[in-house]
């Protein structure tokens, strides 16, 4: 990585912001806990965030609870160190994040997210360093074209609600696509390719900034940590691979909103709620009376998520393995795994069901059915697999229209609102809030007085 | 099997191929399959579509990209509505070639992508994306059939000289808006052969928005809020950003008072001015103007259009001194919006990866072919008098001049439309083309000797 910049030593008397933008990683000394401990940390802010996203809370709303997640998260004991904190956990989760599409875009939105709510917090001297220190090559606007526009300027400040800018206020023109947010809300004027930016909007030029270079950054990352970045990666893979186990996506270990399935109602749930990825593994379980280990995983995090007591869990994996393999070696081969993934044998850790991001970013090989259908599926079998849950042709266009931009986990979102006849907002981010969003629309379709 | 299957029972027919003759002098108008075939024997304009699509890169010039073309997804739909998605073609020849023998119903053109769309498949094997769209024309698809609600004399597919100077008005307020605002240059607009335009945005800067940019720009263009289902709402806000208030002024205003108002006599029954009343905020200005209506209903013996008088009444009461409230005086201007703002297919324009019917296409339920619009000259289109597939073979068939190709086509009806695309569209974007691949080349050749030097 790029050597250190200027940034990192003492503060001097200039205007430095808190805010720093990660453009190359710390030569610091770290301790391997910190090191772990931080990410968790920095990990709760951007979940919480993802959280707050995925429910649709207006920018006010982001702001504080951006500014609340920080503040709990990613205090620490020795005021010197909060900015170290900061810097570390960023770089040991762009190591986490860095390797796959699907994780890159997550953190990126979250990042991106926690940055732009960062800088509004700023002061404007600070907010001025800032975009010193991008280096962003835009020229303030200068008097005489202020002046022969200035008539325009006021009708968009007044049409957002503002006031009009005062003489000395600062615009920029920036080409109009490095400030996609301001087009697409009529909030700037726009003339000749050039957007003009006031300055009380110049957030979201850095924050596009920040974006394209941390988007950059990732896949610069990912691919010297497959490649280069040997003996640091003897030091630090078993790190990042149980942070990738046991915290991507929204926690999904406890269930609590529905009460617990049985094993008798499974095959009729599996039916009308579990999403194709599921409800695939479901099924070729049933038939084979047999799943490989990354089935096996997949499925049965799952149905713990959902509810399905251990007990029970064993009951229903025997049921069909013994058929395959006999009740003895059943006990004596596969029961322990699915202990093992409630937490009762082995570490002892309760994993958490696979997240979407989890379950498109595996890699099923020959004789595996785990995976996203809507990722791993070849395009005829996808349209069989759609077709047999009910989808009419045009929504099983719609669903492939998608899945050629690799937007998978909207796919499996216009396939839930195909199935279910009802909209889904947040979209689909988990297998388990798939199967949470189902039951509830099916019961409220059962009793529609609630 | 497919090309089998577009001949399948028509040998019995009595044009055989591209290169017969077409015996017959009045033919029956409409679209057929074997018209389609001298059509894209003689007529199609395939140099001009591969130029085109090709943005200079078929040149000597050692900036060229010799790839380009060839990772252009074409797509064809053949009849009985047989689908060939990600064909792609190295040079003219080629794509001549596929489209004589496929003999395609439509074709559409989708987006350059990273890498040769037939062959994506032996690049997925490599995993990490590298089958992926790089370029694709900013697109507009503007339909009639979405302006139903406002639009009395025809509805669904059909349009008539009523109607259609919708589309004229939203041609004018995105042209403007894409070349004064955005600053592109290089613009096609084309008529999609039944129910609406087309526009294809192809200055290299468009070509290279990504979804995130294409979405914003859409949305700059989005004035209509609430859900397809509903009625299309405008809401606006109480003061104008300088597009809308341009749009307003110098088109949507004056079409709205001296054409639709009586072309579409929107005013003219009760159940047509209810639907504009229920645009107004107010009950008490609504059931002022009704009863004034009703009445004069009885009485009707002004020789003004009603239609007309209405609407000043309306513009009146609204804009008196007596509102005070803002939002009460922007009503006027939601109603103009409403019934006369462009209404885009969002999703067209939002994706690199969306495709869209070629230019010179015929479409197969009119016959009629998707001839390029001057947006200048917007107003003299008619839709009705497009050339369609019939006239075009007739022409041909009077006409006995045998010498060239090209001059065939300029015989024919379609030629116009031809020289138009030529000397308004592809020879100042070639001419943009070369312009920017020297810059580039030259730029990169600097660099080179900088770090040499260095
Ligand atoms: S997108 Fe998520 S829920 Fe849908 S099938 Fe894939 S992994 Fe399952
Ligand atoms: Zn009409």
């Amino acid at each position: 990585m790029e050597i250190v910049g200027s940034r990192w030593k003492a503060p001097s008397n200039d205007v430095v912001s808190n805010l720093p933008l990660y453009r190359s990683a710390p030569l610091l000394e770290v301790r391997l806990e910190d090191f772990e401990l931080f990410a968790m940390d920095r990990l709760r802010v951007l979940r919480g965030i993802s959280d707050g996203l995925s429910r649709g809370k207006k920018p006010e709303e982001m702001q504080k609870l951006v500014n609340d997640l920080w503040k709990t998260n990613m205090r620490h004991t020795l005021s010197s160190e909060v900015i170290n904190k900061d810097i570390i956990s960023h770089f040991v989760l762009r190591l986490v994040y860095c390797r796959t599409e699907e994780l890159r875009k997550w953190f990126l939105s979250m990042e991106t997210t926690l940055f732009r709510n960062r800088f509004k917090l700023e002061s404007s001297d600070a907010q001025r360093a800032l975009m010193a220190e991008f280096d962003l090559p835009y020229k303030a606007v200068s008097t005489s074209e202020y002046e022969s526009i200035k008539d325009k300027l006021g009708q968009v400040a007044r049409s957002i609600g503002q006031s009009l800018p005062t003489a000395d206020a600062i615009f920029y023109k920036v080409p109009f696509e490095e400030v996609p947010e301001l087009v697409a809300g009529r909030r700037v004027f726009i003339c000749k390719g050039y957007a003009y930016v006031a300055m009380n909007q110049v957030v979201s030029l850095v924050v596009t900034q920040f974006r394209s270079l941390l988007s950059k950054a990732l896949i610069l990352t990912n691919r010297k940590w497959t490649s280069t970045i040997r003996e640091e990666k003897d030091r630090l893979a078993p790190i990042v691979e149980t942070l990738c186990m046991s915290y991507l996506g929204p926690d999904y270990s406890q269930p609590k909103e529905f009460a617990e399935i049985s094993i008798k109602d499974i095959d009729h749930v599996a039916k009308s709620s579990f999403p194709l990825c599921m409800r695939n593994l479901f099924e070729k379980l049933r038939e084979d009376h047999h799943l490989k280990h990354g089935g096996r995983m997949q499925l049965g995090l799952f149905l713990k998520g959902v509810g399905l007591k251990l007990d029970d869990a064993l009951a229903f994996w025997r049921a069909e393995f013994s058929q395959k393999v006999g009740a003895e070696r059943f006990d004596k081969e596969y029961a322990y795994n699915i202990r093992h993934n409630y937490g009762k044998e082995g570490k002892r850790i309760d994993y958490t069901p696979y997240s979407c991001q989890k379950v498109i970013s595996l890699t099923p090989g020959v004789g595996d059915h785990h995976g996203c259908p809507y990722r791993h599926f070849s395009e005829e079998n996808l349209r069989a697999a759609l077709g047999k849950m009910g989808l009419a042709s045009r929504a099983v266009e719609d669903v492939m229209d998608k899945v050629r931009n690799r937007h998978y986990q909207l796919a499996c979102t216009l396939t839930f609102e195909a199935v279910h006849g009802a909209s889904c907002d947040t979209g689909i981010n988990h297998p388990i809030q798939y199967f949470n969003d189902s039951q509830k629309v099916l019961q409220s379709k059962n009793n529609p007085s609630k | 099997m497919t090309k089998e299957e577009v001949e399948d029972g028509r040998d019995d027919m009595l044009i055989d191929g591209c290169e017969a003759e077409v015996p017959i002098q009045r033919l029956p108008p409409g679209f057929n399959a074997n018209y389609l075939r001298v059509y894209y024997g003689k007529l199609f304009p395939y140099a001009d579509i591969f130029k085109w699509m090709s943005y200079g890169n078929d040149g000597k010039h050692p900036a060229c990209d010799k790839s380009y073309f060839g990772r252009r997804e074409f797509s064809f739909t053949l009849d009985n509505d047989i689908y060939l998605r990600f064909q792609s073609f190295n040079n003219a020849s080629e794509l001549e070639n596929a489209i004589r023998e496929k003999c395609p119903f439509k074709i559409d053109i989708g987006p350059v992508y990273s890498v040769d769309p037939a062959k994506r498949h032996a690049y997925a094997q490599s995993g990490d994306n590298v089958f992926t769209p790089v370029e694709r024309e900013l697109v507009f698809d503007i339909d009639i059939t979405d302006y139903d609600d406002v639009r009395y004399c025809c509805s669904g597919a059909d349009v008539c000289l009523e109607c259609w100077p919708l589309m004229t008005v939203a041609i004018k307020v995105i042209d403007s808006a894409l070349r004064d605002d955005f600053g592109f240059n290089h613009i096609l607009w084309a008529y999609s052969g039944r129910r609406g335009v087309h526009c294809w945005v192809c200055d290299r800067k468009a070509r290279r928005l990504t979804n995130e940019q294409r979405g914003a720009i859409a949305d700059y263009f989005r004035v209509y809020k609430g859900n397809e289902n509903s009625h299309k709402k405008v809401s606006l806000t109480t003061v104008l950003h300088p597009f809308l208030v341009r749009s307003y002024t110098e088109v949507l205003r004056d079409f709205f008072e001296t054409k639709l108002l009586s072309s579409q006599k929107i005013f003219s029954t009760e159940e047509k001015y209810e639907k504009i009343l229920q645009l107004i905020p107010d009950e008490s200005v609504t059931s002022d103007l009704r009863r004034k209506w009703q009445e004069s209903k009885r009485s009707s013996s002004s020789k003004d259009d009603i239609n007309v008088i209405r609407w000043e009444q309306l513009k009146q009461v609204l804009q008196s001194g007596r509102q005070k409230s803002q939002g009460l005086r922007r009503c006027v201007e939601e109603i103009v919006f409403s019934f006369t703002y462009p209404r885009l297919d969002m999703e067209v324009s939002k994706h690199m990866n969306h495709l869209l019917k070629a230019p010179f296409c015929v479409h197969p339920k009119t016959g009629h072919v998707c001839v390029p619009i001057d947006p200048n000259h917007c107003d003299e289109f008619d839709p009705t008098s497009v050339p369609t597939l019939s006239q075009l073979l007739e022409e041909l068939n009077k006409g006995d001049m045998r010498d060239d190709a090209d001059n065939e086509l300029a015989e024919t009806s379609l030629g116009k439309s031809i020289r138009f695309f030529r000397s308004s569209f592809l020879q100042p974007l070639l001419r943009s083309c070369k312009e920017e691949l020297e810059n580039s080349y030259n730029l990169k050749m600097q660099h080179s000797k900088n770090s040499m030097s260095w």
